[in-house]
């Protein structure tokens, strides 16, 4: 038993040590480290809301400049789109939100209205040494044909089309996707859908897919970006505020008009602002492969669910917290590369809640 | 018990004076209590495998057991879901992690408790059992951002000079991307290897001196000590700490899903990328918007407790064959 006890003993004293050294390392570290400032959040807000990972940023950036002016707290939780969805169908939250619009037949039954908030922007990104940002021209049906697996070298004649004048190399393509679950997928895989019939009818669209050619799966727009950067002739879709970020590679596009276009906040507002929001129902429009000459092909957005029958002051609450972000929230929303909605969008959304729910702002 | 007696009374052998009154009941106290902390964990473990059981009922209902264990199709498009790619990437990463882990914590245990000096010895121990408080989302973070790309430098050496062994140079052929199987199971040993290596040197530890001493004396090397004496000797406390780190490398979530790749194509490599259950957990069940898409999942965390199971049973039989075969040879 001493003998044991001596052993723990010695044990510990060794654990000591190193814990010791280990401190004193960080002690010497931390003056370099900055620490990063805990996001404000009250327990007791009188307004929340939960779902898409996508739009935390935005909702937390308004959130906390909401709180400021109005002293209206909104504890906004990323628990992802489907618990988002869940959560509004129980009532527990004020609003939920959702990478993925809900169907004008599925807000009926649950008696759910729905409206998008911002739009963002998935490009591609890639890795070749040599070939810089932008300098790599793509189209949907090309980047189909890539995650298809029937693209599978960088010379590929469906690409050096596409590309005159570039030196493409002989490199193998390794596709890289998100692992998570993720509205960046959905509007990914909408795209794909829309420009080619063989995607729609072997992979569909969804916030996971099944990748016909397996590829690498990064979790979160950081990991897609870390594989990317990592692995030479990989290509992946990241949110285009990861690509300021990391100064990566990026592609410009074709879009609809067929015009090559450079992914940018207008090309993002374009989207939405060639959709007639007054015939669209419910708002469900999905921005991938929206027509006009500036339009961002790989466009989307979040949208915010809410219940009819719950308290009139409970939604007003939710309404003009997102309407004040629509009009007070612009530049805030751009910083973090997300694309105000149209004034022509935003009065849609008001007449939409006089319509449905009977008032508005 | 024997009629209406005072506490105190009803202890037979104990002196019946009013001043152990207090005492006894405590005593009685404490084994209510230990019973209650015995029986609720139990408890827990039934309900959490009861409410999976349930929550799952939709997808065994859709796929039973066999197909759903067969099957590689993992489609959230089409709701068509099947558990083979996973099975075999928990099964294959755990693998990796004992085939590498098991003889590293051997050395580690060896060197501390018969050929480290003494003022190494307890420096060398911190360091190991430190590693197990380093949180796996730290390690995730590590594999992805520092061991990868040191890892995908060596691959292409890997893949040249193992790849072309007939046979199993299947394993090792790919693109050099840094992340997939092999590296998972890498960084999984280094996880497991505070707990196999600190149950193996406390085991070694505790073999009585004078066993070793005789061995050292008839002049045995360290080795022939090591493997023929202290080893024999702590066996079953050896194989209980391996199917500890075994149970937590299959387990582990964080770190393997950073680093694994995270495809569902099964592939032969090891070198190419691929899942566990417990990655695909991690990743999709956030975002899964059907109820037979968050029903599979957590079909998924079923059967995950019952590899874990078959696992824990396989280690019972294990150390009961030994130590027959123990009794048998003495």
């Amino acid at each position: 038993m001493r003998g044991m006890r001596q052993a723990t003993e010695k044990k510990h004293r060794g654990l000591l040590l190193w814990t010791a050294i280990f401190v004193a390392t960080l002690a010497l570290g931390s003056t370099k480290l900055s620490w990063a400032e805990s996001g404000g959040q009250s327990s007791a807000g009188n307004l929340t809301g939960a779902g898409s990972t996508w739009v935390y940023p935005l909702v937390a950036k308004w959130a906390d400049a909401y709180k400021a002016k109005t002293g209206v707290a909104v504890n906004y939780q990323a628990i992802g789109s489907g618990g988002g969805i869940a959560q509004i169908k129980a009532g527990t939250v004020a609003f939920g939100a959702s990478d993925m619009p809900l169907t004008p037949d599925a807000l009926k039954s649950a008696g759910l209205i729905q409206f998008p908030t911002a739009v963002a922007g998935a490009d591609m990104v890639y890795s070749l040494p040599g070939i810089g940002p932008g300098q790599i021209v793509l189209s949907g049906p090309a980047i189909a044909d890539i995650y298809l697996g029937k693209v599978k070298y960088w010379d590929d004649a469906e690409i050096a089309k596409l590309n005159p004048g570039l030196r493409l190399p002989h490199t193998y393509i390794t596709c890289v996707h998100r692992s998570d679950g993720s509205g960046t997928t959905f509007t990914f895989t909408n795209y794909l859908s829309k420009v080619s019939p063989e995607w729609k009818s072997k992979v569909g669209s969804n916030t996971s897919v099944a990748w016909p050619t397996g590829g690498v799966g990064g979790k979160g727009n950081q990991g897609v970006a870390s594989f990317v950067q990592r692995i030479p002739g990989a290509i992946g879709y990241v949110e285009y505020a990861y690509i300021l970020e990391n100064h990566m590679s990026y592609a410009r596009m074709y879009n609809s008009a067929g015009k090559v276009v450079s992914p940018s906040l207008q090309g993002f507002q374009d989207a939405s602002g060639h959709v007639d929001w007054t015939t669209a129902q419910d708002f469900y429009v999905i921005l991938t492969d929206q027509p006009g000459p500036d339009t961002w092909p790989i466009s989307g957005c979040t949208w915010q669910i809410l219940r009819k029958n719950a308290s009139k002051a409970a939604n007003m609450q939710v309404m003009k917290f997102f309407y004040w972000g629509f009009e007070d929230g612009q530049s805030m929303a751009k910083a973090i590369a997300f694309g105000p909605l149209p004034p022509s969008t935003v009065a849609a959304i008001k007449a939409y809640w006089q319509k449905e729910l009977g008032y508005t702002i | 018990m024997n009629g209406p007696e005072t506490l105190a009374g009803a202890m037979p052998g104990r002196p019946k004076s009013a001043g152990r009154a207090w005492p006894l009941a405590i005593e009685f106290l404490f084994r209510k209590a230990a019973a209650l902390a015995a029986f609720l964990a139990a408890a827990a473990l039934f309900a959490t495998v009861l409410a999976i059981a349930y929550d799952s009922r939709l997808a065994i209902h859709t796929f039973g057991v066999w197909k759903f264990l067969k099957s590689s199709e993992w489609n959230p498009v089409t709701d068509t879901f099947g558990a083979l790619p996973f099975i075999i990437g928990t099964l294959g990463s755990s693998a990796i992690a004992m085939i590498l882990a098991v003889p590293i914590s051997f050395g580690i245990a060896v060197f501390i408790a018969e050929i480290a000096p003494r003022w190494l010895k307890k420096p060398i121990a911190g360091a190991v059992e430190l590693l197990a408080a380093i949180p796996s989302i730290v390690y995730g973070l590590w594999g992805l951002l520092v061991f990868a790309p040191a890892f995908a430098n060596l691959e292409p050496w890997i893949s040249q000079y193992l790849g072309s062994i007939p046979g199993i140079g299947l394993l090792f052929q790919g693109p050099p991307m840094g992340i997939g199987m092999l590296t998972a199971g890498i960084v999984l040993a280094i996880m497991v290897l505070p707990y196999i290596s600190s149950i193996m040197r406390d085991a070694f530890m505790a073999v009585p001196s004078s066993l070793r001493e005789s061995a050292y004396a008839m002049g045995a090397t360290t080795w022939e000590v090591a493997w023929q004496i202290t080893l024999p000797y702590a066996r079953s406390a050896v194989i209980g700490g391996i199917f500890l780190g075994l149970g937590r490398a299959l387990g582990e979530t964080m770190a393997v899903t950073f680093v694994i790749g995270n495809s569902d194509m099964i592939s032969a490599s090891l070198l190419m990328p691929s899942a566990t259950i417990t990655s695909v957990l991690a990743n999709e069940f956030t975002e899964a918007t059907t109820k037979l898409y968050l029903s599979s999942l957590i079909y998924l965390g079923l059967i995950l407790i019952a590899v874990t199971l078959v696992v824990q049973f396989l280690a019972l039989l294990l150390i009961r064959r030994l130590g027959r075969r123990e009794g048998v040879a003495a």
